[in-house]
């Protein structure tokens, strides 16, 4: 709050961005679940697959080439990918950790959940630590308020979480080369 | 007060595949409605059922289809509202994780009922792992016959997608829903025309809730009128409630619609009571619906038992009582702030936003930064009267139930904790810890029951 | 035909009008009965599907019909709302609803920059108007104000996004008149704005339009910046022959220098057409054009002709001691 708001984005620096063969051609097998005419549709799902080949976030160029994907106007993929709380417009680290911070969790332990993570890591909410592994955020509800507290990393949803076992992620998590993303299968 | 219509299998080992599933007696609402149904008798055992709309509004579900528009030549769409985001809700998720195929011979079912030859799996995003285990269970039924053309030799056609959404909140709402679905943002659209008539690509279409389509089987299987022998009055059959906060057993649970409250929170069958202080508050129904003292949760202002059922949660109206609402239950002990879970409510509604109409927009951050002035012990006691003013003026007045559910919370908690309220703004030095209520809970002094 | 009934006004309209436009129909048959007519920041009826927003043009309907007389719970937006026959609407007759829409009002205005000093929209604001008109005199938000950076979206268009209200009438616009949208909406809730997301202009013939359908300074002519208070020039009636729009517009003069082209505004702040860019921008010569003569401005702003000091006339003869006392006398007030 009390800092302006910055209208526009460059793409200036930016990595070039292109599906690979293997997602375009999951693109496609999505956007023929849709009647005729009405592929923009997959707009989100696709958004999905191009995050997940970006390094976790959407560029200018990767939200490009969604938009060439589907024969859409490039504002018509910003409007969307901004609307969305699970699309990052920023590089973010290789594991984002999402916290729940709404009220059940809260209840449940939440804020010492985030207060412990901060810690932790020696970031803030919002930040990515400095060798870029991980991206901390504090998210609502996630609909896992019976196993709080808990937090999401890409597919994966780590509940009943303590301080302990929090730690014990964020070793494993060290450990591993491979980014966590929404698609993981 | 024990039958599970629809979790009945929950621990049985590999109901998530279709094997076990059938042989569990899965799909057989399918073979029945249509081999020997017509779709307009489904709709009809569906209306003498009773069921109401699981997802929190609690609307008639066989009224809702039978609203649905048939012109000739206009394909119609059957949506499955999966963005389960109301705070406090969890029990779709289990359900779909659980025992997918359910959510797949319902809407199998429903779609034949109401015509619709392709129909559609709206999840949240932060479900994407239970998008996949419904991709597998859709493409087991598929490749058993139990989708795609001519399903059972009955001529009858129907295909399954699962859509994954991105992470908002707004997009349970059935319209908003829809827009996320043709690819835009989730801005609800303005009604009429609703969407039974104007819905996906401008088709008549039918959103449900995933419990809801779930609820059709047993409905068919052993007939509305069976199925509306459960419960209580205009509350038929079961509910899922998933419960959380500070009980001793948090988990999802399928009650009898009825079950008096008192034995749901405190019994060993359910809640098993408070984890090791004392009960305050109650939300029953999701974040949205009113925060309640403990005390009325109980029992209504008249003195009679409360029960988990539409009406009886509701008696006393928005004074006294509160909602059923998605089943999104969670209890407050007496460590817990009201005026903070007030300010994290309200940050939820206002981070959830669409920002189409002003008073949503405006007004929901405004709410969050003066509750956050009073729970930070910055508070004036008229902050307290603004409040009420802004969530006054933001109710009813717009686009969708956003706002009003925006502005029951903070009416509710003022309504009931008013002098919680006054004590942060009387005490700001003792409200600086975030724990404040933890060694020395507030002690709330008790109101006649008619305020 | 149905017949309705606003604040105790009957009308016969063709079937499918909303009760907006029923309301216009009565303001425009009787001047009288302008009063009746709801304020509206988000709908304009050149657009489609434009409207239902900004939530200012809410009404109470106390019968729904003559065959289903149940009153509608909640307030409606009158611009998105079919009138029935025998329906009954209150807008001034219901202290309620004015209520309702002051608290509209307070919203839009908790982050507006109130600028209006340096505000190129000051004068022909419809901002201005209705928080002249259902406003509180006293701001009670007490916090800092959200703030964008003022952007260029092309040579001749500015966007101040801190006065926006975010009418979607200019994304409209784009949509409708021209292919091609490089702006919209992005961002959600009370960070939504107007964008392009990345530096782009937005470049096509009839992008000025935006300027006019703008009910606020968010999207002001770039080419008539700070050139003069818009009370201060004079309006004129003039076309030209254009291969690309009708060419009647309006030229807003000082002595013989065209400040300004922008389309011709009716009574309800609407353009009557569309123009083009060429005549918008590159026709500021007077020798250009055909001047019809003075254009009959329903000035519709608080601070045009006499609007403001009737008003004022009236809160200060009806209330005994004005709730705000710097106002001076209504002679000695900017416009006059």
């Amino acid at each position: 709050m009390g800092a302006t708001l910055k209208a526009v984005t460059t793409t200036e620096g930016v990595a070039p961005f292109a599906f690979s063969e293997h997602a375009l051609a999951e693109c496609h097998a999505i956007m023929a679940r849709y009647p005729e005419g009405r592929t923009k549709s997959a707009l989100i799902p696709i958004l999905h697959i191009a995050q997940a080949g970006n390094d976790g976030w959407l560029s200018v160029p990767a939200m490009d080439a969604v938009a060439a994907v589907l024969g859409i106007q490039p504002i018509e993929v910003y409007e969307v990918a901004s609307f969305y709380s699970m699309f990052n417009l920023r590089p973010v680290g290789r594991h984002v950790l999402e916290i729940c911070r709404t009220t059940p969790c809260m209840l449940r332990g939440g804020d010492a959940l985030i207060a412990h993570a901060e810690k932790k890591l020696g970031i803030h909410v919002g930040e990515t630590t400095r060798d870029g592994l991980f991206t901390l955020k504090a998210v609502e509800c996630l609909g896992s308020c019976g196993t709080a507290p808990m937090l999401q990393c890409g597919a994966t949803y780590h509940e009943d979480l303590t301080p302990e076992a929090f730690d014990a992620l964020i070793e494993r998590l060290r450990a591993t080369t491979v980014r966590s993303n929404y698609t993981d299968r | 007060m024990g039958r599970k219509l629809l979790l009945e299998h929950e621990n049985v080992p590999g109901i998530q595949g279709l094997e076990v599933y059938r042989a569990k007696g899965g799909y057989r609402s399918v073979e029945k409605a249509l081999r020997t149904m017509s779709p307009e008798a489904v709709v009809e055992e569906v209306k003498k059922s009773g069921l109401r709309g699981r997802g929190g509004a609690g609307f008639p579900t066989g009224m809702k289809w039978s609203f649905l528009a048939k012109p000739p030549g206009v394909p119609r769409y059957l949506v499955v509202n999966a963005d389960e985001s109301e705070p406090g809700t969890f029990k779709d998720r289990y359900l779909m994780e659980r025992i997918p195929h359910l959510l797949i011979e319902g809407m199998i079912t429903s779609s034949f009922a109401l015509g619709a030859n392709l129909a559609f799996i709206y999840i949240r995003g932060e479900y994407f792992y239970v998008s996949r285990i419904l991709e597998r269970a859709i493409a087991e039924a598929r490749a058993a016959g139990w989708l795609g053309r001519n399903i059972l030799g009955t001529g009858y056609d129907l295909e399954i997608h699962v859509h994954v959404g991105a992470g908002a909140y707004i997009c349970g709402e059935e319209t908003a829903l829809l827009e996320s679905l043709e690819g835009k943002r989730g801005n609800p659209r303005i009604k009429p025309p609703f969407p039974a008539v104007k819905g996906l690509y401008e088709c008549p279409t039918v959103v449900n809730n995933v419990e809801t389509i779930a609820a059709v089987v047993p409905i068919v299987n052993d007939g509305g009128e069976e199925y509306a022998k459960i419960g209580v009055g205009r509350s038929t059959g079961t509910k899922l409630i998933s419960a959380g906060g500070n009980i001793r057993r948090p988990g999802v649970y399928e009650i009898e619609l009825g079950v008096s409250c008192d034995e749901f929170i405190n019994s060993d069958q359910w809640c098993g009571g408070v984890d090791g202080r004392a009960f305050k508050a109650v939300v029953p129904g999701g974040s949205s619906v009113p925060i309640v003292p403990y005390e009325l949760f109980l029992k209504t202002a008249a003195g009679e038992d409360r029960l988990m059922t539409y009406e009886s949660l509701s008696d006393g109206g928005f004074a006294t009582g509160t909602m059923l609402g998605s089943g999104g239950f969670y209890a407050y002990n007496d460590a817990q702030c009201i005026v903070r879970s007030t300010w994290n409510h309200t940050r939820f509604y206002h981070h959830e936003s669409c920002g189409q109409c002003s008073p949503c927009r405006e007004g929901t951050g405004w709410m969050e930064k003066v509750l956050h002035r009073i729970e930070h012990g910055e508070g004036r006691m008229e902050d307290i009267d603004l409040l009420w003013d802004i969530q006054r003026r933001i109710e009813g007045n717009t686009i969708c139930p956003l706002g009003d559910a925006a502005a029951w919370p903070v009416a509710s908690a003022i309504r009931h904790f008013r002098d919680e309220f006054e004590f942060h703004v009387r005490h700001p030095q003792k409200v600086k810890d975030p724990r404040h209520f933890e060694k020395e809970p507030f002690v709330r002094k008790p109101k006649p029951a008619t305020v | 035909m149905p017949k309705v009934t606003i604040d105790t006004i009957e009308i016969e309209v063709p079937e499918g009008t909303t009760i907006l436009q029923a309301a216009r129909m009565i303001g425009e048959r009787d001047a009288a009965h302008r009063h009746v007519v709801p304020p509206t920041m988000c709908y304009y009826s050149k657009l489609k599907t434009s409207g239902g927003y900004c939530r200012t043009c809410i009404v109470k309907v106390t019968k729904g019909s003559d065959k289903d007389p149940r009153p509608m719970p909640k307030p409606v937006a009158s611009c998105r709302t079919a009138v029935m026959d025998g329906m009954v609407v209150e807008n001034t007759t219901n202290p309620e609803l004015l209520d309702a829409r002051k608290g509209v009002t307070e919203f839009l205005l908790i982050n507006h920059p109130l600028d209006c000093p340096i505000c190129d929209q000051a004068g022909e604001c419809h901002l201005q108007d209705l928080g002249y008109e259902h406003g509180l005199s006293k701001s009670r938000y007490a916090f800092e104000r959200r703030t964008f950076e003022p952007i260029d979206i092309g040579d001749t268009i500015k966007l101040h996004m801190n006065r926006c209200i975010l009418c979607y009438r200019c994304v409209k616009v784009a949509e409708q008149l021209t292919d091609g949208r490089v702006h919209g909406v992005i961002n959600r809730g009370d960070v939504a704005e107007i964008s392009t997301y990345i530096q782009e202009a937005v470049d096509n013939d009839f992008s000025g339009n935006m300027i006019d359908v703008c009910p606020v300074g968010a999207l002001t002519d770039r080419t008539f910046r700070f050139a003069s208070r818009v009370w201060y020039t004079k309006p004129m009636d003039a076309h030209r022959k254009c291969p690309t729009c009708s060419g009647r517009a309006v030229l807003w003069m000082k002595g013989n220098e065209v400040l300004r082209v922008t389309g011709r505004k009716d009574q309800w702040g609407e353009v009557e057409e569309f123009i083009c860019n060429a005549c918008r921008f590159d026709h500021k010569d007077v020798k250009h054009w055909t001047v019809e003569g003075p254009r009959q401005v329903d000035r519709h702003s608080v601070i045009g002709a006499n609007h403001y000091e009737l008003q004022l006339k009236q809160k200060l003869l009806t209330k005994a001691a004005p709730d705000s006392t710097p106002v001076g006398r209504p002679q000695e007030l900017p416009g006059a």
